[in-house]
């Protein structure tokens, strides 16, 4: 093992997989000669070249349509966003086309593609650049959604995710590029299923169900409610939330008796309102205390420091959440 | 005529669009290149093509005709449920387009496609099925009208958005141009998808890379239930194609022969890396919109007079100027009722679809 970054390991796994499999390309704004907004493409052009790393102009409808076709007949596009808030300028490619192909045509054509790019709020890039999308996509059936919290978790699901037969929204977090963690070497060999939920920290006394960026907010918090409160949080990273590992989330919750969901888009309508239904409907005997969910707040995000930081999900909300729970 | 000054929605005068009966004999308006010099001149020949060919597309043709009076027919009944879009009147379009490609060719096309499906070689009585909704259909019911696919012939699918199928038919150029397969993709949108923005950014991004796909326009001049005319600041769509630096073309979309030259020329670019080409066919939709159509939008003189270059009417007149006698084509008539009468008997003896099929396909597993 060796320490890395979140952007290293994707990178990383870019690489190898078009190594591993020439119908793997990448598609996307800037992603060639320059190697992406964030560098995460970066060298893969000089590679393979602009067959492979294709500059796309600024039009993400046509783009993720002209990868739909390309997936029908068997190549592997990957789609990067810049900000994952630009996917929506392509939505009806995402929501009517790409995620409906497979069930319109009965199974007869399927769409093998990856759309990654970093979402998610804290380095005040305001409303347009800032929201995190999980929970729509996991709103709607045909798609895969995976966000994964650390470098090693990000290496082996995007690989699962290139060589899934399903489409796959990979999201990334501009607060998880520079984070560091263990990972095997380079090269290494190994992947990580998608569906299946980590716990990341053990803990007797309430379960935090998350994913992405907030499962480090989640563990940081956790630390402080053990050392300030002397209450121990397990904190179960769902690393993916389509599909949702409810099976991970209700064993630690059979242990805890205590469901707080959190994450980073609305809480409105969102993933954690579904983990938190879940759980009600398949095992409410397990609960002692009602179970909640926190998300973002329901405003467009804002550009201050204070505004954007009075909204966010993190941290202090969490250790306050909590504490209200276990009053 | 005088000019009315005011809003775009006062402005009720009809622009110049081209009809059919514009179109000259050999059934080719002219090019970018004309325009550029303003002068008509005629781009590529229409060889005549072997009788065979010519009867197959005769039969074809008809054989497209019957299936969508029938499927008219049972959505005015109420047999079938949804938006019932048939190509009644555009059949010339497929099938010379579907004549001109090679067999491992793409297609994609929008919710207006039995015609294209019927053309490259679906089978027709599942296509029927799967129009009922029954489980023989291709996708067990569960694309209907609106979703033909086939992809053992090449048929990527036809879509229920507007335009939205354009990029597919890119995309797949790209794949095989990725993959150096020499093989090229078309993809057929009306006059009323032209404004999509996604259309544009897949004419910049085709054209630019160069890639192997046909842009084919099947101009009907009625965006649904509104003459394009009335929501369009371009006259003849074929222009479009000038700005991102395409070839493009305006033909007699009505006329098989002039529609597999057309088709032919612009696969032969494609594949000597060339790019893609534009190609308007001016056509004309028989039946309404669909089915239900109170078509108060457009006189019954209007369709009358359109009757005459009905693309199964030209087809059966060609094969008579050839040479072929009464008796072959009645020939072709019959084997063609008897084919279609069976395909509509296997679709309404197929059985509904289990009720558990709703819920699988969503992934593949």
């Amino acid at each position: 093992m060796r320490k890395t970054t979140y952007i290293q390991v994707i990178n990383e796994a870019l690489g190898e997989e078009m190594r591993r499999d020439e119908n793997v390309f990448v598609m996307g704004e800037d992603v060639g000669r320059y190697g992406g907004l964030f560098r995460v493409t970066r060298n893969l052009f000089d590679e393979f070249g602009p067959k492979r790393v294709i500059d796309t102009p600024i039009s993400e409808q046509g783009f993720f349509g002209m990868a739909l076709g390309a997936a029908s007949v068997g190549m592997r596009p990957i789609l990067e966003l810049m900000y994952m808030d630009f996917s929506l300028v392509a939505a009806d490619q995402i929501f009517n086309q790409i995620a409906k192909y497979h069930y319109m045509t009965g199974g007869l054509v399927n769409i093998p593609l990856v759309i990654r790019g970093q979402q998610g709020a804290g380095k005040r890039y305001g409303s347009q650049h800032s929201q995190s999308v999980d929970s729509l996509y996991a709103h709607f059936p045909g798609i895969k959604v995976v966000a994964p919290a650390t470098p090693y978790d990000a290496k082996g699901l995007l690989k699962s995710a290139i060589r899934d037969d399903n489409p796959v929204v990979f999201l990334e977090h501009k607060m998880l590029y520079f984070t560091r963690g263990e990972a095997p070497p380079a090269d290494e060999e190994y992947t990580i299923p998608i569906g299946k939920a980590d716990v990341k920290r053990e803990g007797s006394d309430l379960t935090i169900a998350t994913f992405s960026y907030c499962v480090l907010q989640a563990l940081e918090a956790a630390e402080e409610l053990s050392e300030k409160h002397g209450i121990e949080v397990e904190v179960v990273d769902l690393r993916s939330v389509e599909p949702l590992d409810i099976d991970t989330v209700l064993a630690s919750v059979a242990k805890t008796g205590h469901l707080l969901a959190v994450h980073e888009s609305y809480a409105n309508s969102g993933i954690g309102a579904e983990i938190v239904a879940q759980a009600y409907e398949i095992a409410p005997h397990l609960l002692k205390s009602p179970a909640r969910r926190l998300g973002m707040a329901p405003v467009s995000i804002p550009v201050s420091k204070p505004l954007e930081e009075e909204i966010l999900p993190w941290k202090g909300q969490m250790v306050a959440t909590v504490l209200e729970m276990m009053g | 005529m005088t000019k009315k000054s005011s809003t775009a929605s006062a402005d009720d005068t009809p622009r110049s669009q081209a009809k059919l009966s514009d179109i000259p004999a050999n059934g080719v308006v002219s090019t970018t290149t004309d325009l550029l010099s303003s002068q008509v001149e005629i781009a590529f020949d229409v060889p005549a093509l072997p009788a065979e060919t010519l009867a197959e597309m005769y039969r074809q043709a008809l054989l497209i005709r019957q299936v969508e009076e029938f499927l008219l027919k049972a959505a005015e009944e109420g047999k079938i449920g949804g938006a019932m879009h048939t190509a009644i009147g555009h059949e010339a379009n497929a099938v010379g387009a579907a004549a001109a490609l090679n067999p491992d060719d793409y297609l994609t096309c929008t919710y207006r496609g039995h015609h294209h499906g019927l053309a490259h070689g679906m089978d027709v009585g599942r296509a029927i099925a799967e129009v009922l909704g029954r489980a023989d259909g291709f996708a067990g019911g569960k694309g209907g009208s609106m979703h033909f696919v086939a992809p053992e012939h090449g048929m990527m699918g036809s879509n229920g958005i507007v335009g939205a199928q354009v990029p597919h038919a890119a995309g797949l150029a790209l794949a095989s141009q990725i993959r150096d397969e020499g093989r090229v993709a078309i993809t057929f949108f009306g006059d009323g998808a032209i404004f999509q923005g996604v259309m544009h950014e897949t004419f910049n991004m085709a054209s630019k890379w160069k890639l192997p796909v046909i842009f084919y326009c099947e101009n009907n001049r009625y965006s649904e239930m509104t003459p394009t005319w009335r929501t369009s600041s371009v006259g003849e769509f074929y222009q479009f194609a000038r700005a991102y630096g395409m070839e493009s073309v305006q033909i007699d979309g009505n006329d098989a022969e002039v529609v597999h030259a057309a088709v032919t020329q612009a696969a032969e670019r494609a594949r000597a890396g060339e790019g893609p080409t534009f190609i308007e066919g001016i056509t004309y939709r028989l039946a309404g919109h669909m089915a239900g159509d109170l078509e108060t939008y457009r006189s019954a003189e209007e369709i009358e007079e359109q009757r005459s270059h009905d693309p199964v009417l030209v087809l059966r007149n060609r094969l008579l100027e050839r040479g072929s006698s009464e008796e072959e084509i009645a020939k072709i008539d019959a084997a063609v009722e008897k084919s279609v009468a069976e395909a509509i008997a296997f679709a309404e003896a197929s059985p509904w679809p289990d009720p558990a099929m709703a819920y699988t396909d969503v992934y593949r597993t």
